[in-house]
């Protein structure tokens, strides 16, 4: 299971890249493997809509489950990947690379405060498992 | 074993039915409005009987063998309700007829919304839901209905506990109301005290499935009840698992007030390989003006010399109509069949034979199977499909190895709640001999898990087909057979 | 007793290894005031009793063979080749569950496959679900479709008149707890055009029906382009027999198409059980509820089917599923498959030419009668209105003197159309049938 150092985590499995003004999103390693094999990845909002910390801005459906995908925080959607909706099964292969799902503006950069880093979200996983 | 798709059956210009020539003047066809390609097959009757047939094959089924999947309640089909269905009498009437013509139906469907009332401890019945799920939305709109011709519109909330079946949630969205979940206790009951602290003048109702979905009966029934109906909360229960609890305990004596029952398990009417069902929804006193749009009901009580009048009426403050006409009449036909013969003690015995049955495969394979919540069941119970010793072995792997030993799998991964779930349902139509077979492949399947578990993995090895690539079927949908389709040189 | 095998024998040694000395003690759990009510239910009869009941009961109906039904409004009385109720009788099919197990169900998951294919092929759309309960139900769950295609964005629904009462009844019951606004239905004379008016960029659906209850037959291309300009999905209510002969909706630009399946070899059995028929598009696929089988191969290397798309159900999505039906209508739908298949390209045309040529033919002949009149405007097919000079009841009674089954009472939904009669002929009607009616109907105009 990878847990790249640099990027910050949600107890909800998305990780977040910051790259100064624009954050790139997607799921964890940890949450692909729990979902199986990916057959379906749907963004919904259009590039330039604002979402809340915590709206669900994708889907994601593996053949026995399915899971929403959320704003690690708030921001201006300002792409999507539209790979995904051919290629869904990088989401298993290359979750933190190709697989990512949305970039946006940062609308409060105060917000990555409360998430976790790589260290903290890999003590977490290991927790739920017991 | 693949049986061709009956479009790579079809030969142009090849018909499968005769019939009448035109004994009228002929009229234009509309013009611009006539469609100029109509791609159907073009094959023979013996062609379709055929391949019918061949499908038919392909299937396991209820008069095949022993179906135990749990909360399906795969009971005995009795074919005398196929012949009762299919009467010219019944089978040939129209659903807009006026009543005082097919007072025959009226009178049977009476009967059967007072039976379905008189076992649930109801004072109102509708017989129009067409699956269980529908059931359950209706009981939430009825419910919904209630607090607001009160003026109480504030109820918004849904309580589910986590043990039930997911249509619940679902039904409870469609309605327009919010779900919060509840988990819980040590012993599969309903957790009391996560249940006190959403105990508010917001709840709107709970839906109970009582057994619930591990097979038990809720041991604080009354204390879930009361918490409820103490904050002005309504009980919805979900009578999927009514097969439990014939001449029993009526859920409206426990204080139920709307629940559905489902006539496709408890009633013995067909599955019919996913319908149709039928989802009648009974009612206490306080909802009856609200039940779907129409019930039948007695227009004129009649005399000696005539006999009572039956109608359809719309209740006063009705929901509005959840289907088409009158419901699955053909489906209420055939659960009228079945109790109308079993009466009274034969409904009793349903009960008391299918709790037997399932106790007594419960008794013989919890030494084997890991019982979470190992107490007396009711009609099902639920195991643990893996083991610490065969780490690779999974419900997935017991499920379908079954098949090799003739039978149809129990329910796998649910409920949620227990890992590698498998939920066996036996019924009471299962014999003694059919069920100690199964306990037997049972048990030496626990032993290949252990001496043997590739042949698990890979299992089922004896039937026409392996396990399916469900991956790709998601990967590269193919929903549909069209032209473009034939035309690819492997799939001809 | 009536299919429980247990012998006492039995009995004995399994409470014992139940370890319980009686049934009732299996009971403990159950609260004791409430537990074994005395029931007032009837006493058991045997199977021959039960034959002999029923066939009494059956006999106090009046049905449609012993009468010429000229009754239809959304249940038609059409012939059924026998091959139909053969294959519904095969155990394997109607005895067996939903088909979770794909390695020992393939006979209802090919069959289903062949359903959606062919009902996609005859709706001229891209796909089709494994169907749901009726067309009324199928409706609804189109609106669902729209709500959440438009993420809740827009809340209203334009529905035309002419659709079936029950139907647009259905639909609002369906969604009395959303807060949508349901217009277009108010005049009994609005037509598809007029409700091209009524699009705007809070209309989330539009919904007409093809040929519509009244029977009319209308070119729907200007509502669908409507419909597209303003954002809006386009829903067609069919009757899947009259696409024997009929333009697909495909062809009008439809999003969506319902109706009930009832007319493919389904017999009327007092309304139900029938089939809700359900396609659409493409990519509105993964919003569609209901059931989808797909196809795939399995591990020998064979072609197969199983369920797919399953994550957009409520067994894993619970309360943010599409919708909460879990079964298809199975047996109906495979009735409908049969029929399809058996009637094949030309039967089905034959069947829909002969319906039309029939009710026309009825329709010119009671219009030439003194008092009645012909209300319909546009082409219809096999179902059209009748302006009667008394009402419609009166009417239906005394056709059933001569072993008539009057047509549907419009006055009964539709105030403005108080002593109209909707007529339907099918190709059951024989010439002479019609000609019954006709010198029926002459007679009781002049009573």
């Amino acid at each position: 299971m990878e847990y790249p150092k640099d990027l910050k985590y949600t107890e909800s499995d998305e990780w977040v890249r910051v790259e100064g003004k624009i954050s790139t999103t997607g799921i964890s390693d940890y949450a692909q493997d729990q979902l199986s094999d990916i057959v379906y990845v749907e963004t919904n909002p259009p590039v330039g809509e604002s979402l809340q910390k915590g709206e669900t801005h994708s889907a994601v459906e593996s053949v026995k489950a399915a899971a929403d995908v959320n704003m690690p925080i708030s921001g201006v959607i300002t792409e999507i990947n539209e790979n995904l909706a051919d290629t869904p099964e990088l989401v298993n292969t290359d979750p933190y690379g190709e697989a990512w799902m949305v970039k946006f503006e940062i609308s409060d950069p105060s917000e990555l405060d409360g998430l976790m880093d790589a260290a903290a979200y890999e003590k977490f996983n290991k927790e739920r498992e017991h | 074993m693949t049986e061709p798709l009956i479009y790579e059956l079809s030969s142009p210009g090849r018909k499968g039915v005769s019939l009448p020539a035109v004994d009228v003047p002929e009229t234009t066809l509309p013009e611009g409005l006539v469609r100029v390609e109509l791609p159907l097959p073009e094959v023979a009757e013996n062609d379709v009987v055929r391949h019918f047939m061949r499908l038919s094959q392909l299937n396991y089924s209820v008069d095949t063998g022993f179906y135990p999947l749990g909360s399906c309640t795969m009971k005995y089909n009795p074919k005398v309700n196929e012949d009762m269905a299919r009467l010219p009498g019944f089978a040939l009437t129209h659903p807009l007829q006026d009543p005082d013509t097919a007072q025959g139906n009226l009178a049977m469907m009476y009967a059967l919304q007072d039976w379905l009332m008189e076992i649930g401890g109801f004072a109102g019945v509708s017989l129009q839901p067409a699956a269980g799920a529908h059931g359950e939305m209706t009981g939430i709109l009825i419910i919904r209905a209630y607090h607001h011709d009160r003026g109480d519109k504030g109820r918004n909330k849904i309580l589910i506990p986590d043990s039930a079946h997911g249509t619940n949630p679902a039904s409870t969205t469609m309605s327009g109301m919010d779900v919060i979940e509840i988990p819980s206790d040590a012993r599969g009951n309903i957790d009391l005290d996560e249940l006190k602290k959403h105990c508010d003048e917001s709840v709107a109702g709970l839906m109970l499935t009582n057994p619930n979905t591990l097979g038990l009966f809720e041991e604080h029934v009354q204390e879930v009840i009361d918490l409820v109906h103490g904050c002005g909360g309504l009980i919805y229960g979900d009578g999927a698992n009514m097969n439990a609890l014939l001449g029993v305990v009526r859920p409206g004596d426990l204080g139920i007030d709307v629940l559905h029952y489902n006539l496709h398990k408890t009633f013995s009417t067909p599955h019919g390989g996913g319908g149709p069902g039928s989802g009648p929804v009974g009612v206490a006193e306080k909802l009856v003006d609200f039940l779907p749009d129409p019930v039948v009901g007695i227009v004129d009580e009649g005399d000696e010399d005539k006999p009572p009048l039956y109608g359809l009426i719309t209740p006063v403050k009705s929901i509005g109509r959840v289907k088409a006409f009158h419901g699955h009449f053909g489906v209420i036909l055939r659960a009228y069949t079945y109790m109308r013969m079993l009466g009274k003690s034969g409904l009793r015995a349903v009960s008391d034979y299918a709790v037997l049955n399932a106790n007594y495969l419960l008794a013989k394979l919890r030494d084997t199977y890991k019982v979470p919540f190992d107490r007396i069941c009711m009609h099902e119970f639920v195991a643990e499909g893996h083991w610490d010793d065969a780490p690779d072995i999974h419900a997935l792997d017991i499920a379908k190895r079954l098949m090799d030993y003739g039978f149809h799998p129990p329910t796998n991964y649910f409920p949620l709640i227990v890992p590698e779930a498998l939920m066996i349902e036996p019924t009471e139509t299962e014999s003694k001999e059919s069920l100690d077979v199964f306990i037997e492949a049972m048990l030496a399947i626990a032993k290949e898990a252990r001496e043997d578990p590739d042949t698990l993995k890979s299992a089922p090895h004896k039937t026409l087909f392996g396990r399916m690539d469900e991956v790709q079927a998601a990967r590269q949908l193919v929903l549909c057979c069209r032209p473009s389709y034939l035309d690819k040189p492997d799939n001809k | 007793m009536t299919y429980i095998p247990h012998t006492d024998k039995d009995r004995q040694e399994m409470l014992a290894v139940v370890g319980v000395d009686r049934l009732d003690d299996l009971y403990e759990a159950i609260p004791e005031n409430v537990r074994f009510p005395d029931l007032n239910l009837p006493d058991p009869i045997s199977e021959m009793e039960v034959t002999q009941e029923l066939q009494a009961l059956s006999e106090a109906n009046l049905e449609v063979f012993h009468t010429s039904c000229f009754l239809g409004a959304g249940a038609y009385n059409h012939f059924i080749p026998s091959v139909v109720d053969h294959t519904l009788r095969r155990n394997e099919f109607y005895t067996a569950y939903t088909p979770y197990q794909p390695e020992i169900s393939q006979g209802t998951l090919q069959a289903t496959f062949e359903y959606q294919s062919l009902m996609a092929q005859l709706t001229g759309m891209d796909v089709s679900n494994a169907s749901h309960y009726d067309g009324a139900t199928a409706l609804a769950e189109a609106v669902i479709l729209a709500l959440n295609h438009h993420r809740g964005k827009r809340n209203k629904i334009v529905i035309s008149p002419a659709i079936h009462p029950h139907y647009r009844q259905v639909v609002r019951t369906y969604t009395q707890g959303m807060g949508l606004t349901i217009t277009g239905d108010e005049k009994c004379e609005t037509e598809p055009k007029d409700l091209v008016k009524m699009l705007d960029e809070d209309t989330a659906l539009v919904t007409v029906q093809y040929p519509d209850f009244f029977g009319n037959i209308t070119d729907l291309s200007a509502l669908g382009e409507a419909a597209q300009a303003s954002g809006a999905l386009f829903c067609v209510v069919i009757n899947p027999l009259a696409l024997g002969m009929l333009v697909p909706p495909g062809d009008f630009g439809a999003d969506i198409v319902v109706g009930d399946g009832q007319p493919l070899g389904i017999s009327l059995s007092y309304g139900g059980p029938t089939v809700g028929i359900f396609t659409t598009k493409d990519k509105y696929v993964r919003k569609m509820a209901g059931r989808l089988v797909g196809e795939t191969v399995d591990s020998r290397g064979q072609r197969g089917y199983v369920l797919t798309l399953t994550p957009r159900e409520q067994h894993i999505r619970r309360d943010k599923a599409t919708s909460n039906i879990c079964t298809n209508q199975g047996l109906m739908a495979l009735a409908s498959a049969v029929y399809l298949s058996v009637m094949g390209k030309q039967g089905l045309r034959r069947v829909a030419e002969l319906c039309y040529h029939k009710a026309h033919y009825a329709a010119e002949r009671i219009d030439a009668l003194k008092g009645f009149t012909l209300w319909n405007k546009h082409p219809f097919f096999h179902e059209f209105v009748i302006k009667c000079p008394r009402p419609v009841a009166e009417i239906n009674e005394r056709l059933l003197e001569w072993d008539i089954l009057g047509g549907y009472d419009l006055g009964q939904e539709y105030p403005d159309l108080k002593d109209h009669m909707l007529v339907a002929v099918t190709e059951v009607i024989a010439k002479e049938e019609i000609d019954d009616l006709v010198a029926a109907l002459e007679e009781v105009s002049n009573d």
